[in-house]
């Protein structure tokens, strides 16, 4: 038997960020008190409270919007040139102080500091630069002559309402907040009640960065707060990810107005691997596909469709392979899973995985201590999986696979779309002209072949059916935010 | 003496057959000025859903059509159209649509609507679709996609009006249901003849006349309809009701517009019901 190494403790520092005891609004440029009662942000790998933030009321968030409205006269006058040297800034002010981000967004999210500092914080920055880019570059995106109206193409809409998920704090913030001001608008974003600090330090970045204050608006607080933002009458566009749950409230919420709107909602992803797959490559990221973020992600590939002749063989390399997962402190820059985002959520994947026991399928973990104190949940998958499980269904947002087989190409595709979602899938074979077969045919808005969990700004990003609409990157993410 | 006419039965128009309603119900169409000109069928609940079964059935083989193919047949339907002017010209003056000349203006600018759209169904992609240059070593491609099924309420003119809203969904790869406008629905039921005789499978556009206020709800709420277009509602409460309804499976919606059906559509009304789909694959050796 060959000796195993262990791994020495590798913490980054957390001195590097200062924490406030307490966090207020940020309005106008100011930071200001919320008028609804405080609430404390934890640390999810600790359950220490982190600091204490403002809620907003209704009353809060008009207030919000108002300096928004203001702000968007002078903003969308700007020569998109200007409106461009800002982001270029804010951009190059993440990049300046993308330690301290990284080290505050694993403090507040749980995920592992080698996913902030490779992963969220390098696509924040690259976010704010792409879309600095287009700002004086409207005239060519080619929405001129799209309109039903046949005028507009480069017209910005207004105040847009933003808020945004828990799973990428900050990211899911530049992917709302970078396209907007670049199109010219004004923004009052509402970060996730559990993960406020980076949106709170993104504000202070846009002081520092002289944003003229109105531009950018954070308003924290819980659902109601989020409610009020999307339901403002003075709110011309809603931009939403989040659960689909929520996206069907927004939804009804706006019918019947003039608010334009884009949801990026849940999803059920099929990551499908073909016979003549190159294993080791596919287990890897069939790995990252669930694993990846603790598995919150919406675009998770949390459905394995194995092709029956090599499950054993495949299952046994991906058993292998999370044997080698090393789950603990997310601030260890060895650790691969770090900690479940908050106690409800934890709550929830352990109740979809008993359900996923209880209706018969098998349930597999590898031995792994996980810490006494915080929220925490090993990678698992689940074997034996039916359609009609309730684990093959809905979305668990944790590091749960859910594995079930195919025996053809046609049965892969129909099993990949049966599920109201439609945000993602995945391919894995050596074949070309069957990527771009089952590619086709999968009713999913990303398709990733022999790879995984691959974003960029460029790249528009968003789903089918109920994983909402609307996309979000790239040229097309642009449309959300201009009046075409 | 002079000859009786042989008069049409207006039926509806599923999955490529004219059936009557199945609840064999009807309903007077006059001209503006009270003049009878024949009993439309009066489409229930269950005609509607039959039809979105017909358009469902229907997607996997007009979304998989070259888009070519579907050129091609849009172009069909503009030809066959083009065969029948004098036919719709007197419809639509009968239905007090303004004069003859009027009316066979509006033919013709429904004509060339259908090969402005026709044409649109192999360039589409070009100019909605992106090679994306991502920062690493990959293939991104990003191509739109129909959205599926499509209800759409058709808006008062009931000819170029109608064809103005259908085309923009077909020409994609969609399929449709539409509900015809609820006062002068001949016109569209006689373009089903057309459509079922210009290789158009059957399916890819279905049409219900009757009470819009009665349909509208139903294919606003049905689960297997992926998008809805609100154009022909001019009442605001229903377009509110239908609306709220579409948000219960995300249907990409269009909401109610007043459109001078004569001016440069624009691409809008196709990219309303298209998807983007991005595909990545690695480049190496």
């Amino acid at each position: 038997m060959m000796a195993i190494f262990e791994y020495a403790p590798a913490p980054e520092s957390r001195d590097v960020v200062d924490i406030k005891p307490s966090y207020g609004l940020f309005i106008n440029g100011e930071f200001t008190d919320g008028s609804g009662p405080s609430f404390k942000t934890v640390n999810p790998a600790t359950e220490e409270p982190l600091a204490e933030i403002a809620s907003a009321t209704s009353d809060d968030v008009d207030r919000a919007v108002q300096a928004a409205r203001k702000a968007f006269g002078v903003w969308s006058a700007l020569p998109g040139a200007e409106r461009a040297k800002y982001l270029f800034r804010i951009a190059r002010i993440i990049q300046e102080r993308a330690r301290e981000l990284a080290v505050l967004e694993s403090l507040d999210n749980g995920k592992p500091i080698r996913e902030s500092r490779d992963v969220d914080l390098p696509l924040v920055a690259a976010h704010f630069f792409y879309y600095a880019g287009w700002a004086d570059k409207l005239e060519y995106a080619g929405f001129g002559r799209r309109t039903t109206n046949g005028q507009g193409g480069t017209k910005p809409l207004g105040v847009a309402g933003q808020v945004i998920p828990w799973n990428f704090p900050l990211l899911m913030l530049a992917w709302k907040i970078a396209p907007a001001l670049a199109c010219g608008n004004t923004v009052v974003l509402k970060p996730a009640e559990t993960t406020p600090l980076t949106a709170l330090l993104f504000a202070e970045i846009c002081r520092q960065a002289d944003l003229p204050p109105g531009v950018v608006n954070i308003v924290t607080g819980a659902g109601d707060t989020g409610a009020a933002v999307v339901a403002h009458p003075d709110v011309n566009k809603v931009a939403f990810t989040g659960s689909t749950e929520v996206g069907r409230i927004i939804a009804r919420t706006v019918a019947g107005t003039d608010k334009k709107l884009t949801l990026e909602l849940g999803g059920k992803a099929a990551n499908i691997v073909f016979e003549d797959a190159a294993i080791d490559q596919a287990v890897e990221g069939i790995v990252n596909g669930i694993f990846f973020n603790q598995g919150h992600v919406c675009c998770a590939g949390s459905r394995l469709l194995v092709q029956e002749s090599i499950q054993d063989e495949l299952l046994a390399a991906l058993k292998r392979r999370m044997g080698t997962l090393r789950v603990g402190d997310p601030l260890d820059k060895n650790t691969d899973v770090g900690a479940i985002n908050s106690a409800a959520q934890l709550a929830k994947i352990r109740e979809l995985s008993e359900i996923g026991e209880s209706e018969g399928a098998e349930r597999w973990s590898p031995a792994c201590e996980l810490p006494d104190k915080g929220f925490w949940f090993p990678p698992t998958v689940f074997t034996g999986v039916a359609q009609s499980h309730t684990i093959a269904r809905d979305e668990i947002f944790g590091p749960v696979l859910s594995v079930l087989t195919f025996r053809t190409p046609a049965e892969a595709v129909e099993k990949a779309n049966n599920t109201p979602y439609g945000l993602s899938a995945g391919i894995w074979t050596e074949k070309g002209s069957r990527i771009l077969w089952m590619a086709d045919k999968l009713r999913a808005g990303v398709v990733w072949a022999n790879t995984f969990n691959k974003f960029d700004p460029a790249s528009p990003f968003g789903g089918y059916k109920e994983s909402g609409y609307g996309r979000e990157g790239g040229l097309l993410g642009l449309e959300a935010y201009l009046d075409v | 003496m002079s000859r009786l006419s042989v008069r049409k039965t207006y039926k509806l128009y599923i999955g490529g057959a004219f059936p009557r309603s199945e609840s064999g119900r009807s309903y007077p169409v006059t001209s503006p000025k009270g003049e009878f000109l024949a009993n439309a069928s009066r489409a229930s609940r269950k005609d509607a859903r039959d039809a979105v079964v017909a358009a469902r059935k229907a997607f996997p083989g007009w979304s998989g059509a070259t888009p070519y193919n579907r050129g091609q047949i849009l172009y069909r339907v503009a030809e066959m159209l083009e065969g029948r002017r004098a036919q719709f010209a007197e419809e639509l003056a009968q239905s007090g649509q303004g004069g003859k000349k009027a009316a066979l203006e509006a033919v013709d600018a429904t004509v060339d609507r259908l090969v402005w759209y026709a044409g649109w169904s192999d360039k589409i992609a070009s100019v909605h679709g992106a090679a994306n240059p991502v920062a690493g070593p990959y293939f991104n491609l990003s191509s739109p996609e129909p959205t599926g099924v499509v209800a759409i309420v058709a808006p008062a003119d009931p000819l170029l009006g109608l064809v103005s809203v259908v085309a923009p969904v077909i020409v994609t790869g969609n399929t449709c249901v539409v509900v015809a406008s609820e006062p002068s629905p001949l016109a569209a039921i006689t373009l089903a003849e057309v459509l079922a005789t210009s290789d158009l499978p059957g399916g890819v556009v279905n049409v219900l006349t009757g009470r819009q206020a009665e349909l509208a709800p139903w294919l606003a709420a049905h689960m297997d309809v992926n998008g809805l277009d609100l154009t022909g509602v001019a009442d605001a409460d229903l377009a509110l009701q239908c609306e709220q309804a579409a948000a219960e499976n995300l249907k990409r919606v269009l909401r109610p517009v007043q459109e001078d059906w004569t001016a440069d559509p624009g691409i809008g009304r196709m990219t309303r019901f298209l998807e983007t789909k991005t595909v990545w694959h690695p480049v190496g050796i």
